[in-house]
């Protein structure tokens, strides 16, 4: 008796409770919220196709609530046989059609969204950027202003920004939910996608294709602040002077210390060919160490000595020697100072 | 019969095993099958309970990073191939021949063949977990991280993987032969039962989907053992060329998972309604139509792979139009039912069950065929949601169904209805709990295959109630296993004809002997057993005297050869670490192409039950 | 009942191949397998179509092929086609030794292609260092024509075993299906022949 009122209730139930729980989810990640070009223009389609698709849903569970209401076996009726109909064609005509128009409704503009993101034909005369994806880091080359970054990428707002992406390993896709859907960084040939953040933040950044251990660790971020702001980092970015000696003794040390252990022959300060670790340039200003952790002292030192217990699988690992504590620590202390530029996380409205 | 039946009671373990090892019939090749792939469905389990125990809070260390990637290629490997193939193989295996009135199918030795392919291929790859890690790229397996991929792993999923879909193939090519060639006189194409055709349309799909498998397995063991060039960029190669071959077998693959389900729950529909299949033909053709679109759909897959927006636009609408025959088969359901008289017991259930949960999973599918909200959905745990939802909604909701309807006919014993109750309304509630949640974490930002999420996202309580519904269902699955053991102990004795039947399974014992029918029935219309009962016969007219029952030999040889793969499957996987490996390679292949030798040169013509004996055994 | 007679002109059925359901289920049975095929080799096309310039810097296949060796392997494959044809219209008319000298035409013509084909495999390997290895171009010919070639052996194998184990037991109900069958499979990989001689080595000469 109870059966179908059970699983409608939990249906229900579930719906509702999924609702006040989750809200949408956080702001600058979810793609519930959407804040760029290409994830509005998803929205709009995600809007459009539940409204159609709850609708076929709801159709279906009215039958089939009243078929458990009226046809289910009474007491007493056990043996009655009911009438043995073949089908009819004006019903197979009508749920052929129906479905069909929605199809429709739904099949015109996922066509016309398609080409519209699709279309990069303005990307000459746009701000390009060349993404690779790395196991398990992002590098940015704004290939006409001879600056380059890893991990957090600026754009400036209310224009669209061109990514030519590749992968340098394995195939990664780069998803920045709040701004735009995902795109697949392929191994042999460059994808273009635009994205376009309507206003100032912090966005985060995930990759969305599996791509070995520490694939779910492999967050970036995009920092969306005002065009000046922008003008303001990317001349900030070219004024960099890779061998500028810290005013602090320890970071002089740190510098040194740097050097010795052979970190430049991954990592370079300011705009370099040295791509083989992510680029450190402005990393004073960096939202997070290795893309996950919070930005103090503490976290990078320990990043320094273990990466591989903070992102398994990562190529650091055994790629330099062995540094103490001490050592670390200065490291640390010249990497922290390395504060390129005044456009920070903060302009855009970090906290 | 009684003397047999006598002599099987007091036969030894070790004759029933031996039995067993070298039975060609299908019944028992059945047992086999869902013994193997319900073994594997728990294997399968096991892992999915390790991956949500992981992500039920954040930034977990409940597991590595290395292995949980191992844990899901592995619980998505074992679901697909190891387990819901496997269950509904032998689902077919039970009820098809007896649909069609048939005595087997028409290649019984071939059919063994197949079991022991599945077997040995699914046994080579768990074999993996202790010989240095199991894969680790995704079921999906895309290069280059499938070549990157350190250790033997991907190549214990190459070896596997090959061997058990040369199995399945064969099955296809086995089912097709019989559906054709061997349906009872007046079984026109248009009375087959549809599970029957649902059967025949599945192995269509089965003989064309896995070709496409079968070399992008190949090309990936050569890049991997024999350092070909394929998807090895720094020589010309293309990696996107394993994504299509996979498709092209990935997308055919999911309605062969889910088209047999359709045949169960129409069967299941129309029996414990008590009426006749509403609008048999159009569900016919739309099980056509969805098959040949599954076609042309591969690519909705790869939306995000930088096809082009002409590519993705005709991949979307091709794969929108499957929405329209599936939409089709629903309301026919519901027609069926509208009307009748519904009884409700643990098979109907589970058929119930399935139309709220699949057409969840429906619609979220329209909902991925539109390409720019797919930018989001894709690769995120709205898929998951998405996928769970039509394959644990469809298929395993499907595959439960098939075993408490054709649990009597299969094993002589009806499953317990109580814990039947149980197992499927904790199962069902678990199953939503557990996956309707992701569609949420997907679109708020939580990629797929992620070992753990980051604190202060906002993912915590979508995970957290996701691994609680989790539990839910495992314990549904523990009732079923106790509810089998109490059946097979305590079950109360199954009638040829339990639930009132309308097709021919039912007109024989359960179960039924191994010869299935005395003399094979004449069908005079769809139902062909309800045809019967309505002009009150209630039994089959026989379409030919009784007479000699030809029947296949057992043999041993099924076994053998697939024996000889498995162990050649430990020298490919191994030689390129040491030559030494080839001698297990060879010897390997050695044993299987020895045993196929003496199967081909040895004549089986198999044996005949006289006439008189039948006779003796009549009543 | 006896399978094991051997058929004279009166028991002789129209399609002795047809004639019992085992053999009916042989024959509908290989058709699906060909089918099968179809897709397996259409997915080693495709492979090779989309790899077929990538030859990084190695030999391309227009310094390679040459068109006369590659045409007298497609000759001797074709006339093995023919061959067949005669086999079985003999086994028809219930012919027993004239079907015998046609397999077994067909299977040397088969072994002469094979041969050919190692000689032109080694050609390249020791003539251009073209392997399969070289560039995904390599890897996607060998492994095409590989197939291919590797079907032919699998082919003269089965040939052989069939011919040898019915040597002296003439022509029955029981294994009529299994001449038949075979000489289907072996049309199946003629035609693919013809397709693997027009997209490798006609294009691949034209460029």
């Amino acid at each position: 008796m109870k059966g179908w009122m059970g699983k409608l209730r939990v249906l229900f139930w579930l719906g509702f409770l999924t609702l006040v729980l989750s809200g949408c989810g956080k702001e600058n990640l979810s793609a519930l919220i959407p804040k760029g070009y290409g994830a509005e223009s998803s929205m709009n389609l995600i809007i459009l196709s539940t409204v159609v698709m709850t609708f076929v849903f709801l159709v279906v569970i009215i039958i089939f609530t009243i078929v458990l209401f009226r046809f289910r076996r009474k007491k007493g009726r056990e043996d009655y046989i009911p009438k043995q109909v073949e089908g009819s064609k004006t019903l197979e005509t009508v749920w052929t059609v129906i479905p069909i128009i929605l199809v429709l409704i739904l099949a015109v503009p996922t066509v016309a969204a398609t080409f519209d993101l699709a279309d990069v034909s303005e990307a000459g005369d746009g701000i390009n950027i060349d993404v690779t994806g790395n196991q398990y880091w992002w590098h940015f080359d704004y290939e006409d202003e001879d600056v380059q970054t890893s991990q957090d990428l600026y754009i400036p707002t209310g224009e669209r920004v061109y990514l030519n992406m590749i992968s340098s390993d394995v195939i990664h896709a780069f998803w920045v939910p709040a701004i735009s859907g995902k795109m697949d960084v392929n191994v042999e040939n460059t994808n273009t996608m635009y994205i376009e953040a309507y206003e100032e933040g912090v966005y985060w950044g995930k990759c969305a294709e599996l791509c070995g251990p520490s694939h779910s660790l492999m967050d970036f971020k995009v920092i969306a602040v005002s065009p000046e702001e922008y003008e303001q980092w990317i001349s900030d970015m070219q004024d960099v002077d890779p061998d500028e000696t810290p005013e602090n003794a320890v970071a002089q040390e740190g510098k040194s210390l740097f050097e010795e252990n052979n970190c430049m022959s991954c990592h370079a300060v300011g705009s370099s060919n040295v791509e083989i670790g992510p680029n450190l340039t402005n990393y004073a200003n960096r939202t997070t160490i290795a893309g996950i952790l919070e930005p103090t002292k503490e976290n990078l030192v320990e990043w320094i000595r273990d990466p591989e217990s903070i992102k398994p699988g990562n190529k650091m690992t055994g790629n330099y020697p062995e540094v103490s504590e001490e050592e670390a620590e200065k490291i640390a202390e010249y990497l922290l100072q390395l504060d390129h530029s005044d456009i920070t996380p903060e302009s855009a409205g970090e906290s | 019969m009684s003397s047999i039946a006598a002599t099987q009671k007091r036969r030894s373990f070790g004759a029933f095993l031996w039995d067993y090892l070298t039975t060609v019939d299908h019944k028992k090749i059945a047992h086999l099958y869902l013994f193997g792939g319900g073994f594997f469905f728990l294997l399968g389990g096991l892992e999915a309970m390790i991956i949500r125990i992981q992500l039920i809070k954040p930034e977990n260390d409940f597991v590595s990073a290395g292995i949980f990637n191992e844990m899901f290629t592995m619980h998505g490997t074992t679901m697909i191939f190891l387990a819901a193939m496997p269950l509904i193989i032998g689902l077919m295996n039970a009820a098809m021949p007896l649909q069609i009135g048939a005595r087997d199918v028409a290649f019984p030795f071939l059919n063994a063949l197949s079991f022991w392919l599945f077997m040995f291929g699914g046994i080579l790859l768990n074999c993996s977990w202790f010989l240095g890690g199991a894969p680790d790229a995704g079921w999906t397996s895309y290069v280059p991280l499938a070549i990157t991929s350190p250790g033997h792993g991907v190549d214990f999923y190459i070896a596997g993987l090959q061997i058990a879909g040369a199995g399945t193939l064969m099955s296809g090519i086995n089912f097709l032969a019989t559906i054709v060639n061997m349906r009872a006189p007046g079984m026109t194409y248009m009375r087959m039962p549809l599970f029957t055709w649902t059967t025949f349309i599945t192995s269509v799909l089965i003989v064309f989907a896995f070709p496409p498998l079968t070399i992008g397995l190949f090309l990936l063991m050569f890049d991997r053992m024999f350092g070909s060039a394929f998807f090895d960029v720094a020589l010309g190669g293309n990696a996107i060329i394993w994504q299509h071959l996979f498709w092209i077998f990935g997308h055919p693959e999911v309605y062969i998972l889910i088209l047999p389900i359709f045949g169960i729950f129409s069967e299941v529909f129309a029996t414990f309604s008590k009426k006749r299949l509403f609008g048999y033909t159009p569900m016919v053709f739309a099980t056509m139509l969805i098959a040949f679109l599954g076609f042309m759909v591969w690519a909705h897959h790869m939306f995000t792979v930088g096809m082009g927006p002409m590519a993705n636009s005709i991949f979307a609408v091709a794969t929108m139009a499957i929405a329209v025959p599936t939409g089709i088969k629903i309301f026919n359901w519901l027609a069926t039912m509208w009307g009748g008289n519904v009884q409700i017991n643990s098979a109907m259930l589970w058929a119930l069950g399935f139309i709220p949960s699949f057409t969840i999973g429906g619609m979220t599918g329209v909902m991925l065929a539109s390409v720019v909200a797919d930018y989001q959905y894709h690769d995120t745990y709205f898929v998951v949601a998405h996928f769970h939802y039509v394959i644990v909604g469809g298929t395993v909701f499907g595959i439960f169904a098939g075993l408490h309807y054709w649990w009597p006919k299969m094993f002589g014993r009806v499953l317990n209805e109580a814990m039947g109750k149980l197992t499927f309304w904790t199962f069902f509630i678990g199953f939503h709990l557990t996956f309707f949640i992701q569609h949420f974490l997907g679109l708020m930002g939580m990629p797929r295959r992620y070992w753990v999420f980051l604190e202060g996202q906002e993912l915590d309580l979508g995970n957290l109630i996701s691994t609680i519904g989790a539990f839910f269902m495992a314990f549904g699955v523990v009732v079923f296993l106790i509810n089998i053991v109490y059946t097979a102990m305590k079950g109360e004795q199954a009638a040829a004809d339990p639930w009132d039947g309308r097709t021919l399974e039912w007109t024989v014992a359960s179960p039924p002997p191994y010869y299935n029918f005395k003399q094979v029935p004449l069908v005079r219309g769809l139902d062909a057993l309800w045809v019967e009962k309505t002009e009150g016969r209630g039994e089959m007219t026989p379409s030919e005297p009784l007479d000699d029952i030809h029947m296949p030999n057992s043999s041993i040889l099924p076994f053998i050869i697939s024996l000889g793969f498995f162990i050649a499957g430990f020298g490919f996987i191994y030689q390129p670490d040491n030559k030494l490996w080839y001698i297990v390679l060879y010897g390997g292949m050695a044993i299987s192409v020895g045993a196929m030798i003496v199967r081909s040169v040895k004549d089986d013509l198999g044996y005949y039950i006289k006439k008189e004996e039948l006779e003796r055994e009549a009543d | 009942m006896n399978h094991d007679h051997t058929l004279n002109p009166e028991t002789m059925p129209q399609e002795p191949e047809k004639a019992t359901l085992e053999g009916k289920n042989k024959f509908l049975g290989l058709w699906f397998f060909l089918g099968g095929e179809t897709v397996l080799f259409a997915s080693l096309f495709g492979t090779f179509v989309a790899l077929r310039n990538s030859t990084a810097g190695g030999p391309t296949s227009q310094e390679m092929f040459g068109l006369g060796l590659v045409f007298i392997m497609t000759v001797l494959l074709l006339t093995s086609s023919l061959t067949s044809v005669y086999a079985i219209y003999h086994m028809k008319n219930n012919n027993f030794k004239l079907m015998q000298l046609w397999l077994g035409i067909t299977g040397l013509l088969g072994l002469g292609f094979l041969s050919l084909e190692i000689y032109e495999f080694a050609h390249y390997i020791t003539d251009y260092g073209f392997t399969f290895r070289s560039s995904a171009f390599g890897s996607a010919f060998y492994t095409l024509v590989g197939f291919h070639g590797g079907h032919v052996i699998f082919g003269v194998s089965w040939l052989i075993t069939l011919l040898i184990r019915n040597a002296k037991r003439g022509l029955n109900l029981y294994n009529a299906p299994k001449f038949y069958i075979f000489s289907l499979y072996w049309h199946f990989i003629d035609v693919v022949w013809v397709f693997v001689f027009t997209v490798v080595y006609l294009m691949g000469k034209v460029g």
